[in-house]
């Protein structure tokens, strides 16, 4: 918590605001090395620029806490279902386990974050999957945590936005998991038969199950830049047809070039792009 | 445990089991196969059309695997690709416009992985066809008579009723796609398939399909009788709702799976 009150004051985006903050290394300050461009970068710039590289622009993994901190208006999310976890149903070896250490390691008890929340002033319901815990791997309590979430918005009648991040269904609750697919998507039907408006925002990395039902049915799909997004993951594809994948396949590049994400939008706009876009929807149309 | 789950597994992948073609012909009359998803081509590892069963109007859609190797070439394995999802969707849509309930038979080893299928948005495809099964307003059975292959099966089972033969197999992932990642070992395969809980008697356990049919005791030609009948009763029992009423019951039915009060 103190570490999303340190980076409050740079959430802002108003025109003329935050300029680029000047790289000053410090020998001491721990640094990571770009994936993309190979560079290392000071934490302290990683976080001034929305923990995207500040030399090639790659954008860096973020937890669901951090994006709520860049995306959300400062202390206006309040979390709900936040108790809700999976136990293990199917008795499936050393998935407790798993669970243990993937709490532990992310320090959230699922994979997905949900609450209430204002984003440029505009209310609506949030939900934030979570890359370190089982890399967003959708089990019963992410599925149950999102169409819960989806029931709080048409009872409350406010949009949704969705960030995805998931390796896809969570095999550990086999069936159970499948059957997440089924369920989230049948509450967003109902939440477009309320005419309240459903923006996902794909990041990397969105595959199987996630693409296949909730990523893919936003009525606006955003992406993040360079995220790799599809059902198959690209290891599966080469294994399965032996071929060796042309580069930038299942990027957010090559999917809007195909025509299935509507826009693609670095870190540090998409809390405008969302405020717009949710003000341009902002309350549902009642003439007719 | 006498049938390991595992077991269950080369069972339903069985060269020689009864495909959804001809479940189709053993069971309904007067099929017509339609084709293409007016957006791409026409993926032969689905097969769909309108037909009889008795005197009641039916669109019937099924995964086909095929039979012989040339055969089952043709047919992608029963993998499909997105333009058959596409297209069971279109038949569906028709369904709906035309007051036709939807039977589906579902046999895949999952949708088909593929740089061609990716391009064409596999994801989207399946995405959409279970947004839209859910608030169709027509009766939807889905009968999954082989593998039952995760999202892939999943696209054409998000019915009012899913049904199950004996020796059929419903996953979120085939057990040697989870060994390998689990134990990084696909040979612990059948180790998986025990813990994946993928057998007709595990998925009618967790709720996840109604009823379980039974394989052997009958002939074929009296199997598809028996079966024919138990659609048609089912069919007729939906019947009797309302489009509102069907959706609302589907809702319900998906929504109380991994939902535990509290």
């Amino acid at each position: 918590m103190t570490l999303l009150k340190f980076l409050k004051p740079k959430n802002e985006l108003e025109p003329g605001g935050r300029q680029s903050v000047p790289i000053t290394p410090d020998e001491n300050e721990p640094s990571k090395q770009c994936p993309n461009c190979r560079r290392l970068v000071p934490e302290s710039s990683l976080w001034a620029n929305f923990n995207c590289c500040p030399h090639c622009g790659w954008h860096f993994r973020l937890s669901a806490r951090q994006r709520i901190g860049f995306v959300a208006d400062p202390n206006s999310f309040s979390e709900l279902f936040a108790d809700y976890r999976s136990d293990d149903p199917l008795g499936f070896p050393g998935y407790k386990k798993k669970l243990e250490l993937s709490r532990r390691v992310s320090g959230e008890v699922e994979a997905v974050v949900c609450g209430a929340a204002r984003i440029k002033e505009q209310p609506c319901a949030l939900f934030v999957m979570e890359p370190s815990f089982m890399m967003g791997s959708m089990g019963t309590a992410v599925g149950e945590k999102i169409t819960r979430l989806i029931e709080y918005a048409i009872e409350k009648r406010l949009p949704v936005v969705g960030y995805t991040v998931s390796g896809g269904a969570r095999m550990q609750e086999g069936l159970l998991s499948l059957m997440q697919m089924a369920k989230t998507s049948a509450a967003i039907r109902k939440l477009g038969e309320e005419k309240l408006v459903y923006i996902t925002v794909l990041t990397d990395p969105t595959t199987g199950g996630v693409t296949a039902s909730f990523a893919m049915q936003g009525d606006i799909i955003i992406a993040e830049p360079r995220a790799t997004i599809g059902f198959a993951g690209p290891r599966v594809i080469e294994q399965t047809t032996k071929r060796k994948l042309p580069a930038g396949f299942q990027s957010a590049e090559f999917l809007l070039e195909r025509g299935f994400v509507d826009l693609i939008v670095p870190r540090e706009k998409q809390r405008q792009v969302i405020g717009t876009l949710l003000k341009i929807h902002g309350g549902a149309h009642t003439d007719g | 445990m006498a049938d390991g789950a595992y077991e269950k597994v080369k069972t339903a992948r069985l060269g020689s089991r009864p495909t959804g073609l001809d479940f189709i012909c053993g069971i309904f009359t007067d099929f017509i196969e339609l084709h293409g998803d007016r957006r791409y081509g026409d993926d032969p590892a689905v097969v769909g059309g309108v037909a009889f069963l008795g005197n009641r109007p039916v669109t019937v859609i099924a995964i086909e695997k095929g039979h012989g190797t040339k055969e089952r070439m043709r047919r992608n394995f029963g993998a499909p690709n997105p333009e058959g999802y596409r297209k069971s969707l279109r038949l569906m849509k028709q369904a709906e416009k035309f007051g036709r309930p939807i039977v589906c038979f579902v046999d895949t080893c999952g949708a088909f992985c593929g740089v061609e299928a990716e391009e064409r948005g596999q994801g989207q495809a399946i995405s959409e066809n279970i947004i839209t099964m859910s608030g169709l307003g027509v009766p939807i059975l889905s009968v999954l008579i082989g593998e039952g292959g995760s999202g892939g099966a999943l696209a054409l089972a998000v019915a009012d009723e899913v049904w199950m033969l004996e020796n059929a197999i419903y996953s979120v992932i085939s057990p040697e796609g989870c060994a390998s990642i689990l134990y990084k070992d696909a040979s612990k395969a059948a180790e998986a398939a025990e813990s994946l809980k993928l057998t007709a008697h595990d998925a009618h356990e967790l709720g996840v399909v109604e009823r379980i049919l039974p394989e052997g005791g009958l002939g074929t030609l009296e199997f598809y009788a028996w079966l024919g009948g138990e659609i048609e009763k089912t069919l007729s029992r939906f019947a009797l709702l309302s489009p509102e009423e069907l959706v609302e019951r589907r809702y319900r039915r998906f929504r109380l799976i991994g939902s535990r009060a509290g």
